[in-house]
Order: C-alpha cells, then sequence, then structure tokens
C-alpha cells in the first residue's frame, strides 16, 4: 500500500524539547522536537491509551551498579503522562517491554512551503505558505 | 493555522468489551482548589490552629511523606486543570475528562485531604473531619449528583467518631464510612468496634482507602527506601487488615459489617484466604471466637476494587484471581486523578467476560453494595 | 576443629527412606535447649558473666516461634520435655531415617541473635554454631546446617561467615524475613559479600525481631494474625532485595525463603513488574522486570504450602512463575504442616517431584553439589 504524506505542523510550532498532538489520516500522533529533529509516534500509550503528548519528555536513567546513578539521551524519551512508561521518542519502542509494546513510529520530514505547494502532500487541517517550512509525516 | 489538537478528554471512551457501558467508580480523589479552601469549614478556633501550627503527625516531614512520589501530586500528568487548581480540585474539569469522558453514573469520593483520623491533635482532627465531609457535600455532590460522599472520622477517639458519624449518617449523600488502614492500632482491635457497630447499625460500608500515617513502619522490618517499594505496601497493608479484621473476630461480632478495600489490589487475596485457613485450622485454639474459616468471612463481608488493576502475563490469571475472590464481591474503580489510573476498557478488555459478568464489576455490584439507582 | 568431609551420603545402613534418598530436606528446626547448654561454647570473660547475671536461667525463646504452640511441633515430633527440635533422637528416629533424605539442612532459629548488645549477640552466635557442630552435625552425616549470625551487626555477622566457612557442613547463612531493616538495606551488604565469597545462599527464615510490628497497623492480639504476616514480610522482602540491587551487586548470590507459604509469591510479582514498568527509573540498576530477577536469585523451601488441600497450586506455581527450579523440599521437621509422611504435595515419583527433591536444592546450595548421585538411582 504506497505510503501517503501528510503536512501536520510547521516547524516553529513545536519548540525543542517539547510535543504537539497532530491529526493525520485520522490518526492521533505524537509530534516531538528533539534538538531540531521531528518524531512522531502514535500517541496512545499501548497500555491503558494514555496520550503520549502530555507526557514528559525526559532522559534515560541508568545505573552499572547500585547507587551509581546517570542520566543519558536526555530529551530522547517520553514517559507515559498516566503510568509513566518510558518510550523512546526515536523508535516507538516502550523501554520496559519492547518486545510487545511499543508504539508505531512514522517517518517524518521537513520540507519548505514552497515545494509543498507543488507536491503530493495532503494538508488536511490548514493552510501551508510558501514563506513557512513544514514538518511532513508519512503514512 | 487551525491543526486538529484533540483535546485529552476525548480520547477513546469504550473499548470493544464495554459497548458504551457506564460504570461506577469506586475510588475518586477530590482536592481542595486551593490550600485554603478547607478554612471556611472550619471553626475560628481550627482555622488558627492550622495557621500556627499546621498538621502534627507521626512521620518525620511536617507537609509531606518521605517517599517522594514519581509524579507531582501522585496525579496523572495530564490531569492538570487550566484553571490552576491541582487535580481533582476542579469539578468542570473533572467532570470533562473522567465523570463525562468515562461514561461514570455514580462516582464515590475517596477524600485523602490532610487525613484527619491521622491527626495527632483528637479535636483538631474531629474538626478537619466534620469539614471535609461538609466540603464534599458542599463542593461535590450538591455540584454534581453523580458523586457520593464518604463519612471522613478521627478513629482514635471514638466518641467524636461516632458523633461524626451518627451526624452524617442520617444524609442518604454519604454512602459509605472511611477509615484509614494505617490506624494507631491494626483496626480489628476492640478499641474500633464501636465505630464498626455504628456502621453496621446505619447499614453504611466501611471504605478502607490504601494509607495513612500511624508511625510504625509499612514492612515488619522497617521502612523501605524507594518509593517502588513503599508503593507496593498498599498490599501489605491490606493483608494486615483482613488479617486483622478476621481474626480479632470483628465479622462473628457484626454479621452484617461490610468491608470495601479501596486501592489494594485483588491478587493477593485468594493465597492470603489459603494461609489464614490453613494456619487457624492448626492454630484455632488460640482464636476460639472464630466459627468459620476465615476465607467464609473475607467471602461474605468483604468488597475489593479493581484499581491497580493486577496484571499478569496471562490474563487468564487475572480471571482466575477474581473468580477465587468472588466476581460478585469486585467493584470497578479508577483512582481518579493518580498517576495509576485504570480506564475503564483496559479493565473490561483484560477481563474476558461476558456481558453480565462485566456489568457486575463495572457497576451492577457497586449499586448493590451502595443501593444506587 | 575437625572438619568431617564424608559426603558420600547416606552412610551405609542408613535407611534409603521415602525417596529412595534422593531428597534434601532443606527446612529443618534444631533448637537450643536452654542458654546453659551454650556456657561450655563460651570464653572465661562471657561465662562469668552469663553466671553471675543469671543469663543461663533465661530462656531466649523467640516471640515469632513460641515453643508450645501447636504449629511449632506436631505431637509424635514433641519431646517429652524441652523444647521442639532440642531432641537428636527424635530426628533421626522420627524424620531422618523415614524421609531418608541424603542431606537435611539444619535451621536453629535463636533469640540469642535478637540481643540489643551487638557483642552479646555475636558471642551466642558463635557458641550457638560451635554448639551445632558439635552436638549435631558431628553426629549424622545426614546433617548440614545454616550459620547463625548477629542480625543487629553486619561486619561481626560477616566475621562469624569466615570463621566458619571452612566447614563445609554449613551450607548457608541464617537471617530472618523480619528485622530492623529491609533485607536489601546496603546495611546487610558486609553479610552479602562474605557469603558471596564462600559459595553460600542466604537463607531467609520466617521469624521477626520485632523492631516493627508484623502488620503495619500495630500490634494485634493474637500470634495467628503474626504467623500469617510472616508471609508479608518475604513479600517485602522481594520488594527490598530486588529494588535495592542486592542481585545486581552480588550477582551469584541466592536468597532461600523458608516457611514464607510459597503460594503468595506469583500475585507479588505481578504487581511488582507492573509497579517497575513505570518507576523504574527511581532503581535504573534493576534493569528487567522484578520477576524476572527473583526467578534467577530466590528459592522457596516448599512447608508450608499454603493451599487448600489437593489444590494443584504447586503445579500452579511452577506455571506462574514460569520456573520449576524455584522450590526446594523442605518438612520443616518438627512444625506440624502435614500429616503422616504426607509432605510433598504432588506424587513422588513426577518430573517435578525430582526437581523440588533433588535437583533445585542441589543447584542453589553449591556445598551440596558433592552429594553421591548414585543414591538417586
Amino acid at each position: 500500500m504506497s505510503k501517503s504524506r501528510f503536512v501536520v505542523a510547521k516547524t516553529g510550532d513545536v519548540a525543542p524539547g517539547t510535543s504537539l498532538r497532530v491529526n493525520a489520516g485520522g490518526r492521533d500522533i505524537a509530534l516531538f522536537n528533539v534538538s531540531g529533529e521531528f518524531f512522531a509516534l502514535g500517541d496512545r500509550c499501548p497500555h491503558e491509551s494514555g496520550s503520549l503528548c502530555a507526557g514528559k519528555i525526559v532522559g534515560f536513567a541508568e545505573a552499572d551498579e547500585p547507587g551509581k546513578y546517570r542520566l543519558v539521551r536526555d530529551g530522547e524519551f517520553v514517559r507515559c503522562p498516566w503510568h509513566g512508561w518510558e518510550f523512546d521518542i526515536r523508535t516507538g519502542k516502550s523501554w520496559c517491554d519492547p518486545e510487545k509494546s511499543r508504539v508505531r513510529a512514522y517517518q517524518t520530514g521537513v520540507a519548505a512551503g514552497s515545494d509543498l505547494v507543488e507536491g503530493p502532500y495532503v494538508a488536511e487541517t490548514f493552510k501551508v505558505s510558501v514563506e513557512e517550512n513544514y514538518v511532513v509525516i508519512e503514512i | 493555522m487551525s491543526i486538529d489538537v484533540l483535546e485529552p478528554q476525548e480520547r477513546r471512551k469504550s473499548g470493544g468489551a464495554l459497548q458504551g457501558l457506564g460504570v461506577v467508580d469506586c475510588d475518586i480523589h477530590p482536592q481542595f482548589s486551593t490550600p485554603g479552601e478547607i478554612l471556611e469549614f472550619l471553626p475560628e478556633r481550627w482555622r488558627d490552629y492550622v495557621r500556627t501550627y499546621g498538621g502534627f503527625y507521626r512521620q518525620p516531614l511536617a507537609d509531606t511523606l518521605s517517599h517522594p512520589r514519581m509524579a507531582p501530586d501522585v496525579a496523572r500528568a495530564d490531569s492538570w486543570p487550566p484553571s490552576g487548581a491541582p487535580p481533582g480540585g476542579d469539578l468542570a474539569f473533572m467532570q470533562k475528562q473522567h465523570l463525562d469522558a468515562n461514561n461514570v453514573e455514580h462516582g464515590m469520593l475517596m477524600p485523602l485531604n490532610r487525613g484527619p483520623g491521622n491527626q495527632r491533635n483528637l479535636e483538631y482532627g474531629a474538626a478537619l473531619a466534620t469539614a471535609v465531609n461538609d466540603w464534599q457535600i458542599a463542593c461535590w455532590v450538591e455540584r454534581d449528583p453523580r458523586l457520593h460522599a464518604s463519612i471522613v472520622c478521627t478513629q482514635e477517639h471514638t466518641p467524636f467518631a461516632l458523633a461524626e458519624i451518627e451526624r452524617c449518617a442520617p444524609d442518604k449523600r454519604f454512602s459509605q464510612i472511611m477509615l484509614p488502614p494505617k490506624s494507631l492500632e491494626p483496626l480489628g482491635r476492640r478499641r474500633y468496634w464501636p465505630i464498626f457497630e455504628a456502621a453496621q447499625a446505619f447499614n453504611l460500608p466501611i471504605a478502607l482507602h490504601v494509607g495513612g500515617i500511624n508511625g510504625y513502619p509499612p514492612t515488619g522490618s522497617g521502612w523501605p527506601s524507594y518509593y517502588i517499594e513503599e508503593q507496593h505496601t498498599n498490599v501489605q497493608g491490606m493483608q494486615g487488615l483482613i488479617t486483622s479484621m478476621v481474626i480479632e473476630g470483628v465479622f462473628e461480632q457484626f454479621p452484617k459489617l461490610r468491608m470495601v478495600l479501596v486501592e489494594g489490589g485483588i491478587a493477593w487475596a485468594p493465597p492470603l484466604k489459603w494461609r489464614l485457613d490453613k494456619h487457624w485450622k492448626r492454630l484455632k485454639s488460640e482464636a476460639p471466637h472464630l466459627k468459620r474459616l476465615p476465607s467464609e468471612y473475607i467471602r461474605d463481608h468483604i468488597w475489593f476494587t479493581t484499581q491497580p488493576l493486577d496484571e499478569p502475563p496471562e490474563d487468564s490469571d487475572l480471571l482466575e484471581t477474581f473468580e477465587q475472590v468472588g466476581l460478585d464481591r469486585i467493584m470497578f474503580s479508577t483512582d481518579y486523578p493518580h498517576w495509576d489510573f485504570d480506564e475503564p476498557s483496559f479493565v473490561a478488555a483484560k477481563l474476558r467476560i461476558g456481558p453480565e459478568k462485566l456489568r457486575a464489576i463495572m457497576s451492577g455490584n457497586a449499586r448493590e453494595l451502595y443501593g444506587l439507582s | 576443629m575437625q572438619v568431617r568431609m564424608d559426603h558420600t551420603i547416606p552412610a551405609k545402613g542408613a535407611a534409603v527412606g521415602l525417596f529412595g534418598g534422593a531428597a534434601v530436606d532443606s527446612d529443618v528446626h534444631i533448637s537450643v535447649p536452654s542458654v546453659k547448654a551454650l556456657l561450655p561454647y563460651l570464653n572465661q570473660y562471657w561465662r562469668q558473666q552469663f553466671l553471675t547475671r543469671g543469663i543461663d536461667r533465661l530462656s531466649w525463646n523467640m516471640t515469632s516461634d513460641p515453643p508450645n504452640a501447636p504449629i511449632t511441633a506436631r505431637p509424635d515430633r514433641r519431646p517429652t520435655s524441652g523444647r521442639p527440635g532440642s531432641d537428636f533422637s527424635i530426628l533421626k528416629e522420627k524424620h531422618l531415617d523415614v524421609f531418608g533424605p541424603s542431606a537435611a539442612i539444619a535451621n536453629c532459629i535463636y533469640g540469642g541473635a535478637a540481643l540489643h548488645s551487638e557483642d552479646m549477640a555475636a558471642v551466642v552466635c558463635t557458641a550457638v554454631n560451635d554448639w551445632i557442630a558439635a552436638e549435631w552435625l558431628d553426629r549424622d552425616p545426614r546433617l548440614r546446617a545454616s550459620i547463625v549470625v548477629p542480625l543487629n551487626n553486619a561486619d561481626l555477622a560477616a566475621e562469624e561467615i569466615e570463621r566458619r566457612a571452612g566447614d563445609p557442613r554449613f551450607v548457608q547463612v541464617l537471617m530472618l524475613a523480619m528485622g530492623e531493616q529491609p533485607l536489601g538495606k546496603r546495611a546487610h551488604w558486609p553479610i552479602y559479600a562474605a557469603a558471596n565469597r564462600h559459595g553460600l545462599p542466604i537463607g531467609v527464615h520466617a521469624g521477626s525481631l520485632y523492631q516493627h510490628p508484623a502488620l503495619a497497623g500495630g500490634y494485634g492480639s493474637y500470634f495467628l494474625e503474626d504467623y500469617v504476616a510472616q508471609a508479608f514480610g518475604f513479600e517485602s522482602c522481594v520488594l527490598s532485595l530486588v529494588s535495592e540491587g542486592v542481585f545486581a551487586k552480588f550477582p551469584d548470590l541466592k536468597f532461600v525463603f523458608m516457611e514464607s507459604g510459597v503460594t503468595w509469591l506469583p500475585a507479588a510479582l505481578w504487581r511488582f513488574d507492573k509497579t517497575w514498568r513505570g518507576v523504574r527509573a527511581e532503581v535504573p540498576w534493576v534493569k528487567v522486570p522484578p520477576s524476572q530477577i527473583v526467578r534467577d536469585h530466590i528459592r522457596l523451601t516448599l512447608q508450608p504450602f499454603d493451599e487448600p488441600e489437593g489444590a494443584g497450586r504447586l503445579e500452579r506455581f511452577c506455571e506462574q512463575m514460569k520456573s520449576d527450579e524455584m522450590v526446594l523440599f523442605s518438612t520443616d521437621f518438627p512444625h506440624w504442616h502435614f500429616e503422616g509422611e504426607a509432605a510433598l504435595p504432588i506424587s513422588a515419583s513426577s518430573p517435578l517431584a525430582r526437581k523440588i527433591l533433588w535437583d533445585n536444592p542441589r543447584g542453589t546450595y553449591p556445598r551440596l553439589n558433592a552429594l553421591s548421585p548414585e543414591i538417586a538411582a
């Protein structure tokens, strides 16, 4: 099945370190800006369907032994707002149960408005302006 | 631009199994909209006391627990109302996010606010209990009749507790009496029996919501280090509570008493029943006042609430456990707005039972217990 | 100290017993009859202290182990006088010769370990271990023992482990389920480090130092309540050992829960795993679900096995734990948990029985590896 590309937000709508819930093709999608890179995950936690957009964006806590705490990959995980399950924003995998519990990760890209006006993109809910850059999701 | 941002409360309302079934939520936590909201319900003497001294508990920190939680206000991250009130402190937001969205037909209020039963100053505890009870009616039940209040009281001074129960019990907006499981002595001890006698006389269930501060550590070997352990001690706390209630003979003495365990989980109950029965048989000469197997008292007198739902690797183990407890003794609860909230459709999907049994757990059992429409 | 190294047991002529010898009884109780019995094992200073202060006349029975309660000794195993478990001939004739285990691990639950004086507690523990070696282990080659250690000073406990580790008949270290601090706390780690050095599992037995009430609501009226609550104490041990990272720190260490009731564990782990998924960042050294850590590191002795008779919970336990390696056969002699010889709730000829009776104890206790396998044939 061929994929559709959806224009979901202006790049400026999602500041680095934040998320935004968007809708594309009828799906709720959590759009994250990690230091200028955009990632898109299905918004529903696979556990009890909390909205990942409402979750805190955090780093990953590690320890080689008890009491030796270390934070890595700060800003690359989202904790579900309900039960705190951690998802890798880059892959959608849950850390606690990566095989069974993952959210779908969508391909994202950034495109200039001037290209979008011509291209095979679906802008469902807002008008594209040639002066801006946009986040595009493939579904 | 008009990016379509869904509000959190518009999330999925009913899973396949639920089919739009309305629910009775046996565990909703109302919060003061501002810290001062309760003051108007307190007499001047106790307003002054609180301003001057604050609460007074059997623990090192004056204003908070010594195991910091994993989320602010132990709340769902999406439950902070835009009004600036704390989670659970804004009825309109609660209605939108929870009561309406989850099709809650009745909700049992579980006010944990400031723990009147655990106040060391007993007179303040009694005044606070009265204030919290009046506040539940004025700020919640009167504004949304789906909500039902719980009578809080200070169980450590029986006359105060009885006075408060007698004051509130005739008001049908109160559906039960609420006690903290962590009392100064195990709740089955005779000093608390007058409260059970009153509950039986007024035909009100006793709700025991996990928590409380009694100065004792939550385990038999002292204070655990981490929240991950302390959170789990809700289980040992409930196990100890049942053990005390049954073995001290509360249900032999009060054959019509009904108790609701809130937020303690369920899966531990069958093994506890096996353990109580087995060892009571051997040691029954110490507790000859028990005329029946401990498990029989539990079966007849104790109701359980679902949240936090036990999540065995196999869903069928959950149902096996529930059946061992008795499907007519299990009532749905969410713990809204707390972080370990359970969504109705999730519980329904995990249970995998037919519509009649599901209806009983999601609403029917609670309707029957509390006499709800 | 002379140590017998005769591992090819049972001795010739000994009864093979119910299980054909291929069995380890991982929890039998022996009992110090009186403080006076320890006097020969004390040095001059302590002997004089005990005599001049009348300490030798004290009982040091534990509140969590009342000697005359029906559960503490089955009538046919109760001596005509003295504490249950204090009579060697009853252990031998009524138990070892009947069940015929290749080895039985003797646990001496003794109040001396609960004394507030750290030094006196340590001295008593040393005396008890000497007494165990001389009065029990030397008398029957099937007997093994746990090292009794003071529970209020981990350094002194570690010293006692070092002192005793050279005697291979001591196969584990004995602690109680409920003490001053949760078992995972770092204060206990010198004990675990010493045990780990010598390949000794930590045996955690039901019991309480009563530094805290067994029920979180305070002290109840009946011993029965506290006995039931031992299982809650073990549940807290699971939480503490895993959350504190004891097994991250000591990956080879095993804990054996003795007289825990067993059947409470699966539900406890469903809950623990669930909580861990959300809050594991608080204890990032817990890198896999707690149930997996427990499966790898914690063992449970069989009796008492909390279930309605014939309920088949032992098989269900193994299914739910996804392991048939966690339960170790025990009788809890002379306690009264079963009638006759019905210590095993499954057929003795089943594959699971073989695991529980023989493979699992040997996999748990490195010092039992030398047990003669041909006995099993």
